[in-house]
């Protein structure tokens, strides 16, 4: 079995389309939406939900304002700033800027605070067209992303191991920060998608680097590529001195769009295409390249 | 005090940044001089590829505060273990060990009230940079940028926000994409916030989510559509039913897209752009003054 996990430093660049597309044609998978704090994927792969589970996603604390004698102990101590005085001069615990180290509740000479794990994160086991899919749904302004990514991909383990599936497929979360990470830690390979734009090079040069830490293959493609085809080839240069594959180069197209509208893949939206063959050809670029790599080197 | 206003957006790519850098000149241009930048997106910081003559003033690292554990103090009661709600320390008293692992340490000085021994001490580690840029009358902007394989996005927000300067009359921040932690930190302190969204499914969903958190936050907001003319008109439907502000629109422009590629967004701005921009700004200082 193989974890491929799909990543592009700069959100908008086309992940999730890609995902979905390769969800179809990957003949033996289990699919997992890694990017739970804004996640997609199910708008595309229309999910039927057959296990849902809350996930803690950490503790706030709370001030017993009648039994608070106003020592100020735990105000002078909160380093997340969260502890403020009301219009009464009341102490108060602002939620979202609690980190839920429970020290306030600790200290407290009048044991007025009291912390309350929340539940607000969630994560599913679906059923869709192209086989099991799990994915998450956060709560608004919730902690733990790193966390709840960990989780989703433990279950879709799980899931392939029992079913004995070839493939994993993460849609990952833009940036570099704990969810990216989260999703690289244990991974087989990455694959980069990056749009002819600076930015959208500068951030994939980021994300690369925080790739190389953890010593994984890595592949690229290159989205949206004719949108102007001299940093097109900036990003072919760059990756050919980084030693990385360019497994596609695909097309802009509204047809994307399109078919994002539709609910549907590229690849079901319009299965001739040139960006449909273009990750055909990713895909089989993918799976004869894997033959090649050592996944596990022994030390 | 200076007027506060957040740039976000839910999803990334829906032009998070070419508004904000596009916000600054037209509030420049039609208002004041004081206007700053804080790119608060410090995974990926990208303000400043949009000011190619730019130069960097300077930088400062940001610092974490990690504890240290001294071994000859320490008695391992392993009270500071239980005292961290984030798993960052480890005791194994048979072998005398006495572990942080920086990486999960969220530095809230739990341990240090929770050792009686004084065996605990903080070191100051480095989790990102914020950079200073400056060129006459046409960029004044703070970047955040967080250390490649830190997960201390929140910390390093928080630092780089205390940057801003007191004589500022107006601050834009940059929000970086969804809607967890580091965003919340972003428009913590915020007047008024801008959701950029595109008129697609993507779009409208995590648009969704986006409004979900700034009613939790109780925060005014409104919208402006990018890329509009893409996609379909699901997004009006849905900001008509919640009575949601739009603020403007910015149509898809292919060439608009291709200087937004290279870099060059604010050299040539198609007419139809900049006269969007200007209406947004004017509406946006109107209620600056209300």
């Amino acid at each position: 079995m193989m974890e491929m996990t799909i990543l592009s430093g700069k959100g908008g660049t086309g992940k999730t389309s890609i995902t979905a597309a390769l969800s179809g044609l990957v003949q033996s998978a289990v699919l997992c939406d890694n990017d739970v704090d804004a996640a997609d994927l199910h708008l595309i792969l229309h999910p039927d939900i057959i296990e849902e589970h809350a996930f803690a996603s950490g503790w706030k604390a709370e001030i017993d304002t009648s039994k608070c004698k106003r020592c100020d102990i735990c105000l002078s101590h909160c380093r997340f700033d969260a502890i403020h005085t009301n219009a009464a001069e009341k102490l108060v615990i602002n939620p979202f800027q609690c980190e839920g180290c429970r020290l306030c509740e600790r200290i407290c000479p009048e044991q007025a605070i009291r912390s309350e794990q929340y539940t607000n994160n969630y994560w599913y086991v679906s059923n869709t067209r192209f086989g099991t899919l799990v994915h998450a749904k956060m709560g608004p302004g919730e902690e733990n992303s790193g966390k709840l990514v960990t989780q989703v991909r433990k279950k879709a383990k799980e899931i392939a191991l029992t079913n004995q599936k070839e493939w994993i497929i993460n849609d990952g979360p833009p940036g570099i920060g704990c969810a990216a990470i989260a999703s690289l830690t244990g991974t087989d390979l990455a694959l980069i998608v990056i749009e002819p734009s600076k930015s959208s090079l500068h951030d994939a040069d980021r994300l690369i680097k925080l790739i190389e830490s953890f010593k994984i293959p890595v592949f690229a493609l290159i989205n949206k590529f004719d949108l102007n085809l001299e940093l097109s080839q900036s990003i072919a240069n760059y990756l050919k001195t980084k030693n990385i594959p360019l497994v596609a180069k695909i097309p802009f197209d509204k047809a994307m769009v399109h078919a994002m509208i539709n609910k549907q893949t590229i690849v079901e939206y319009q299965p001739n295409s040139n960006i449909s063959k273009e990750i055909k050809k990713l895909w089989h670029k993918i799976q004869l390249s894997t033959h090649t790599i050592d996944l596990h080197p022994t030390i | 005090m200076p007027y506060k206003i957040a740039i976000a957006s839910g999803k990334g790519g829906t032009g998070k940044t070419s508004v904000s850098v596009s916000m600054q000149h037209f509030i420049r241009k039609q208002f004041t001089n004081q206007v700053q930048l804080i790119d608060c997106d410090v995974e990926e910081p990208n303000d400043i590829l949009f000011f190619p003559n730019a130069k960097k003033k300077n930088s400062k690292i940001i610092t974490q505060r990690v504890p240290k554990i001294d071994k000859n103090q320490c008695n391992f009661c392993k009270k500071c273990a239980d005292y961290c709600e984030f798993n960052a320390i480890s005791i194994i008293p048979s072998i005398k060990m006495a572990k942080v692992n920086s990486s999960l340490c969220h530095s809230c000085g739990a341990c240090l009230v929770a050792c009686e021994q004084s065996a605990i001490k903080e070191t100051e580690q480095p989790i990102g940079l914020m950079n200073f840029y400056h060129e006459k009358n046409h960029i004044n902007l703070i970047e955040g940028e967080l250390k490649i394989g830190s997960a201390m996005q929140t910390l390093v927000i928080k630092e780089v926000k205390k940057q801003a300067s007191k004589q500022s009359q107006i601050i834009l921040y940059d929000a970086p994409p969804g809607t967890s932690c580091p965003v919340v930190e972003t428009i913590s302190d915020v007047d008024f916030i801008i959701l950029v969204s595109e008129p697609t499914p993507f779009g409208l969903h995590d648009l969704k989510l986006m409004v979900e958190l700034l009613k939790e936050l109780q925060k005014p907001y409104s919208v402006i559509i990018n890329k509009a003319g893409i996609g379909n008109r699901d997004i009006y439907t849905y900001l008509k039913q919640e009575q949601i502000e739009i603020l403007g629109e910015i149509p898809f422009d292919q060439e608009y897209a291709t200087n937004y590629a290279n870099g060059s967004l604010l050299k040539t701005i198609p007419q139809k752009i900049s006269k969007e921009f200007e209406i947004i700004t004017d509406k946006l200082i109107k209620r600056v003054y209300a």
